[in-house]
Order: structure tokens, then C-alpha cells, then sequence
């Protein structure tokens, strides 16, 4: 399973959101997408997820373009958890996590045992099985990202692709879910996930992309990527490296304005 | 009422640990709708200004609909054969109609809007196909060919619909208050128009007063030439919607979600917004401008069936048209001999409901 951009970029009404953009996720890894806000991040992942169609360059699963591909077919493949939780209707949480299995059945075939089965197993995967009866739109925002990040588990894709899945998690779901994704992508998945936090990028992600004004400034391993020379001026920080007693480097940030590129 | 339906579908869908339920609220409220639609519907043929006998109504609608033969009717009067057959129950089909009809579409508005408060007479939609019946019968065409009432009204519905997509969606959402001002300001807009028209081409006050009464909604009079008018419709209508009502549960995720799990979103959305201007405008063309119906009947439904429009969709139209035909026996029952308009009867019971839902939804506006 592999999804590549190639030089791809999009313009959506005259403005150009991400341009020359050339990047690859691949099975067994963790990509994160870092940047920051209104750098491109979801921008990239949307292409990525064939949600977004780039007006230059191409998106590609498996070395199709992902244009060509019809739409269930690439439901089936790659899985997409948005940023945007908010459900306005009262979906039991059970419901919202059978949707995951749409991709699969026919229009008007009910879920079969293996769909059934593959629901159970991505709620307790995702932490939610106490809450299947729960009505989706009354839940915490924490709880609804996990809900969502169940249903795209319930899909089996393998790819899966999540946009920033840990901004509205409390400290605990919020490691939780990045062991999951590390788990996911031991077990073969390809994963790509947009993240702020640079520290949980050094220890759960493969390799990272970093995003600045629409353009990729650098892709690579982890430790290539993750540099202060990099990362000071796209973020305008200075960066303090700090070794916590689990013998583990913490990166400490300080505001230094005059350093961010554009400013 | 709202906390006891929705504690009912809690209490019917919970799972037992895994797997489906054991009962699902669809099993007990599609027979219970079904049930009082029939119950409904021969109350709406017996009761009138010359009662009928319940069994008389039973017995001719079986005779007429059954093969020839199989029940005897000749014990039967000829009025009141008349009065079941020609008079009330193409009445009663046309009520059932332009309710099922209604409701699915207001559900359907719903999803795509992804706004509980989207209906047609809200958002302008019944009051485009009222101006386009409208430039029907000024211009003589409905006399040519009875097809011309509901294709005019088909197109003013759906050009109504375009516009108040086009102003009040952003990204396949509408916010409460957009919605709602665009479509009071359409909706103000295209009725000034019908009016304008009105006034302009009519000399004789007597048929611009008739035009104007069939706009306030009403079912006086209807024959079965009516139900061949609008029946086509309504039928194609709620087929475009039943084949889509998995496409629009994944609407109401956002279209980003519905799209990643395998919904063709534009082709859903275009699919859904003509056949609730195709429904929209089947009923506005045999009954006028009926408000409301597709507010009050899919959100009750919604708290006890939940969300899901396969079942969601069958018990609107089920329950729509058992609403339009027991407000129709209300209209024409309340204060004889004269009829109260069945627009009227509809905004008594759907006006202090919108009011209560938006009061519900006050946050999100804003104010109120």
C-alpha cells in the first residue's frame, strides 16, 4: 500500500493552497505532516485521501491516480478522519461506526457477521465500545474524535489518514491514539497523520513532512526533518533541547518572532 | 414528549453487548403508522357532511380496488357509492399523496442542508412551485395539458431550491440563521411575484380570488384526475430518495466523511435536491401552498427512529400522509358547511412547533 503525491498542488478559487508538493505514505510507517496553521497540512492529507482533486501534479494509490479510481473503490483503501467532529444528528455511536462498513455492502444489504464483527473490534479498538449506545452528537469532543477514528478502523483500509486526531483528546486518549497508530502501522497499515505537537512527532512518527506557506520544505526520516535549522524559521521559535530523566530528548520551544521566515 | 421518544428509542435500540439489536424501533413504529393511516384514511372517506358507514366505505373501496365480482355492492346506494368513490377518496389519495410526498421531502432537505429546521414552505421551495403554477394557469397552458401544472411548478420549485442552496450552503452545511433569512427573503421575493402576476392579469377578481385560495392550500375538490396528475411524481420522487437514503445518512457526517466513505457527493446532492423539488412541486400543483409537513412529521419520527433514512424515509411518507389527511378531515369537518383551508390547519399545528425547535436551536443562531 503506498499513496504518493507528485508534485502535486491545488488552487481552490484563484488561491493556491499547496503547490510542487512531493511526498510518499507507505505501509508499516507513520507519516506525520507537520507545519504551521495554514501551512497545507490538511491540504496534503485531503489530496491524499482523494478528497481533494490537485489542479497540478498527481495523487496516486498504488501507482494509480487516484481521479481514475472510482469512489468506493478508494473508500475501501484509504479512510480519512477529519477534523471537523461536529455530528448535528442523533447517530448512536454504533451507527456512526457501521458507516466505516458503507464501502463494503451493497446500498440495500444490512451488515453482514464478518461487518458486525469488524464494528465490535474497531470500538474496542478505539476505546469506545462503553459508549455504542450513546447518541454521537451528545458526546465530549474527545470522544466523538475517538468515535470517528473507530469508524475509519471499521473501513479495514489500509491506509488511514487523520487530521490532527489529538487536538480534543485529554493527555491519556491522546498517547493512547498515537500508540495506536504506531500499532496500526506495525501491523502493515499505512498511516499519515497531521500533528502540532513536535515531540510526539519524534517519538511515534517514521518520517516526517514539513509544511511552510503551501510548499513542502523538507520530507525525510524523522532525525532528518525534526532539525533546529529547519524547524526554527518555518515555526519562528527557538529550540531547546532537553534531556528528561527516561534518558529521552524533550524539545523546548521559545518565541523568538524576528526568527519566522515571513515575518 | 421529545425526552419520552427519545428514552423509547433508547429503550427499543439498546444493544445487549455487540451485534444488533433485539428490536428495533423500525418494528414497532412502521406497523403503528401503517395502522393509523389506514385507520385515517377510511375515517376521511366516512366522515363528511353526509355520513357513510364505516363497513359501506370498507366494503366499496375493496369492490372498486378488488377484481370485479368478488364483493357485492349492489346493496349499496348509488350516492353513497358516489360519494366514497368519486368524491372522498380521490380526496383522501390526493392528501396521502401530497402528505408522503411533503414529508419525504422535508426529510430529504434536512439531510442535505444538514439543518433539522430546512423544509419546503420555510426555505421557499412550495412557494417557487406556487409561482410557477401560478404562470401555468395565467397563461392558459394548464388548459392545453393537465402535465403543465406540475412541470411549471416543478421548475419554479427547483430554480427556488437552487437559489436557496447556492445562498445559504457552505460546504455542504447550512448554518440555522442563513438558511432561514434566505429563505424568508426567496420566499417573500418569489410570492410578491405570484402576486404581482395575479393582480396584473386578471381582470375577472372572481378566478384571480381562486387562484389566490388555492395557494393558501386546500383539497376541496379534488377528483381523480388529480391523483393522475401528481401520483407519477410523487412516485418517482420517493424512489430517487429511498435510493439514496444511505448516501444521505452519510451526508449528515459532512460531505468530506460521506465522500472518504464512498458517496459520489455531487451527483448525490443534485439527485436529492431534484427529486425534493419534484415532490415539492407534485403536491404544491394538486393542493396549493401546505406548510409545515416537512417539519413537524420527520422530526418527531427522528426521536423515536433516529436518524437513519432508510427506515426514516418510509415512516415520513407513511406518516405524512396520515398528518395531511387527518388535518384535511379537520378542515373540512371544524366548521360546517364552510371549509377551513388546509394550509391554515397545517401552519396551526407545524407554526408553534418551528417556533419551539428554533427556540431549541437559539444558541446556534446566535439570539432569539
Amino acid at each position: 500500500m503506498s499513496l504518493f503525491l507528485r508534485n502535486a498542488g491545488i488552487e481552490i478559487d484563484g488561491r493556491s493552497l499547496i503547490r510542487g508538493v512531493s511526498l510518499s505514505v507507505e505501509s508499516e510507517r507513520v507519516t506525520a505532516v507537520v507545519g504551521p496553521n495554514g501551512s497545507g497540512k490538511s491540504t496534503v492529507l485531503r489530496l491524499l485521501a482523494g478528497l481533494w482533486e490537485p489542479t497540478e501534479g498527481l495523487a496516486e494509490l498504488n501507482g494509480e491516480s487516484l481521479t481514475r479510481l472510482p469512489r468506493q473503490a478508494i473508500a475501501r483503501q484509504v479512510t480519512f478522519v477529519p477534523q471537523d467532529t461536529r455530528v448535528d444528528f442523533a447517530f448512536t455511536v454504533r451507527d456512526v461506526v457501521a458507516m466505516g462498513r458503507y464501502p463494503h455492502v451493497g446500498r440495500f444489504d444490512s451488515l453482514g457477521d464478518a461487518d458486525v464483527e469488524a464494528v465490535n473490534a474497531a470500538l474496542a479498538r478505539a476505546d469506545v465500545a462503553h459508549l455504542e449506545d450513546r447518541f454521537a452528537n451528545e458526546l465530549s469532543g474527545g470522544e466523538r474524535q475517538r468515535v470517528l477514528i473507530a469508524r475509519s478502523l471499521a473501513t479495514e483500509a489500509g491506509a488511514i489518514l487523520l487530521d490532527e486526531p489529538t487536538a480534543s483528546l485529554d493527555i491519556d486518549h491522546s498517547l493512547e491514539t498515537l500508540e495506536l497508530l504506531q500499532e496500526l502501522a506495525s501491523e502493515g497499515k499505512a498511516v499519515a497523520v497531521a500533528l502540532h505537537d513536535l515531540n510526539a512527532v519524534m517519538r511515534w512518527a517514521d518520517q516526517v513532512a514539513l509544511m511552510n506557506e503551501g510548499q513542502l520544505e523538507a520530507f525525510g526520516a524523522v532525525g532528518d526533518v525534526v532539525r533546529d535549522d529547519l524547524v526554527e524559521p518555518v515555526f519562528g521559535v527557538k529550540v531547546e533541547h532537553v534531556l528528561v530523566a527516561s534518558g529521552n530528548e524533550t524539545l523546548v520551544f521559545h518565541r523568538l518572532p524576528g526568527l519566522r521566515t515571513d515575518a | 414528549m421529545r425526552a419520552n421518544l427519545s428514552h423509547l428509542r433508547r429503550r427499543l435500540s439498546a444493544t445487549s453487548g455487540g451485534g444488533e439489536a433485539w428490536l428495533s424501533p423500525a418494528l414497532v413504529v412502521l406497523p403503528v403508522v401503517s395502522a393509523l393511516l389506514a385507520i385515517v384514511a377510511v375515517a376521511g372517506v366516512a366522515i363528511g357532511s353526509t355520513g357513510v358507514a364505516w363497513e359501506t366505505v370498507v366494503r366499496v373501496l375493496a369492490a372498486k380496488v378488488l377484481p370485479a365480482g368478488w364483493i357485492d355492492i349492489g346493496s349499496v346506494s348509488e350516492a353513497d357509492q358516489a360519494i366514497v368513490w368519486l368524491i372522498r377518496a380521490p380526496r383522501i389519495i390526493v392528501a396521502g399523496l401530497v402528505g408522503a410526498a411533503l414529508a419525504v421531502a422535508g426529510t430529504q432537505l434536512q439531510g442535505i442542508f444538514r439543518n433539522p429546521l430546512a423544509e419546503s414552505s420555510i426555505i421557499g421551495v412550495s412557494q417557487g412551485a406556487a409561482l410557477g403554477a401560478v404562470v401555468a394557469f395565467i397563461t392558459g397552458w394548464t388548459a392545453s395539458s393537465a402535465l403543465w401544472l406540475p412541470l411549471a411548478a416543478f421548475v419554479g420549485a427547483f430554480l427556488a431550491l437552487f437559489a436557496v442552496y447556492m445562498i445559504a450552503s457552505r460546504a455542504g452545511r447550512a448554518p440555522v440563521a442563513t438558511l432561514l433569512l434566505a429563505g424568508i427573503a426567496l420566499g417573500a421575493m418569489i410570492t410578491a411575484c405570484s402576486s404581482l402576476l395575479i393582480s396584473l392579469s386578471f381582470v375577472d377578481w372572481q378566478v384571480a380570488g381562486e387562484i389566490v385560495f388555492w395557494i393558501m392550500g386546500g383539497l376541496d375538490g379534488r377528483t381523480w384526475t388529480h391523483v393522475v396528475i401528481c401520483a407519477p411524481f410523487v412516485a418517482l420522487g420517493l424512489l430517487v430518495a429511498f435510493w439514496h437514503s444511505r448516501d444521505l445518512d452519510l451526508m449528515l457526517l459532512g460531505e468530506e466523511t460521506a465522500t472518504s466513505l464512498g458517496a459520489d457527493v455531487e451527483r448525490v446532492r443534485r439527485a436529492v435536491l431534484l427529486a425534493a423539488a419534484l415532490l415539492t412541486a407534485a403536491a404544491v400543483s394538486v393542493s396549493g401552498v401546505v406548510g409545515f409537513v416537512g417539519l413537524v412529521v420527520p422530526h418527531a419520527l427522528r426521536l423515536v427512529l433516529g436518524p437513519s433514512h432508510r427506515t426514516l424515509l418510509a415512516a415520513s411518507a407513511l406518516a405524512g400522509a396520515t398528518f395531511v389527511i387527518a388535518c384535511d378531515l379537520l378542515a373540512r369537518t371544524a366548521n360546517p358547511p364552510s371549509e377551513i383551508r388546509l394550509g391554515v390547519v397545517t401552519a396551526a399545528f407545524g407554526a408553534p412547533f418551528f417556533l419551539y425547535l428554533l427556540r431549541q436551536r437559539r444558541k446556534e443562531i446566535g439570539y432569539f
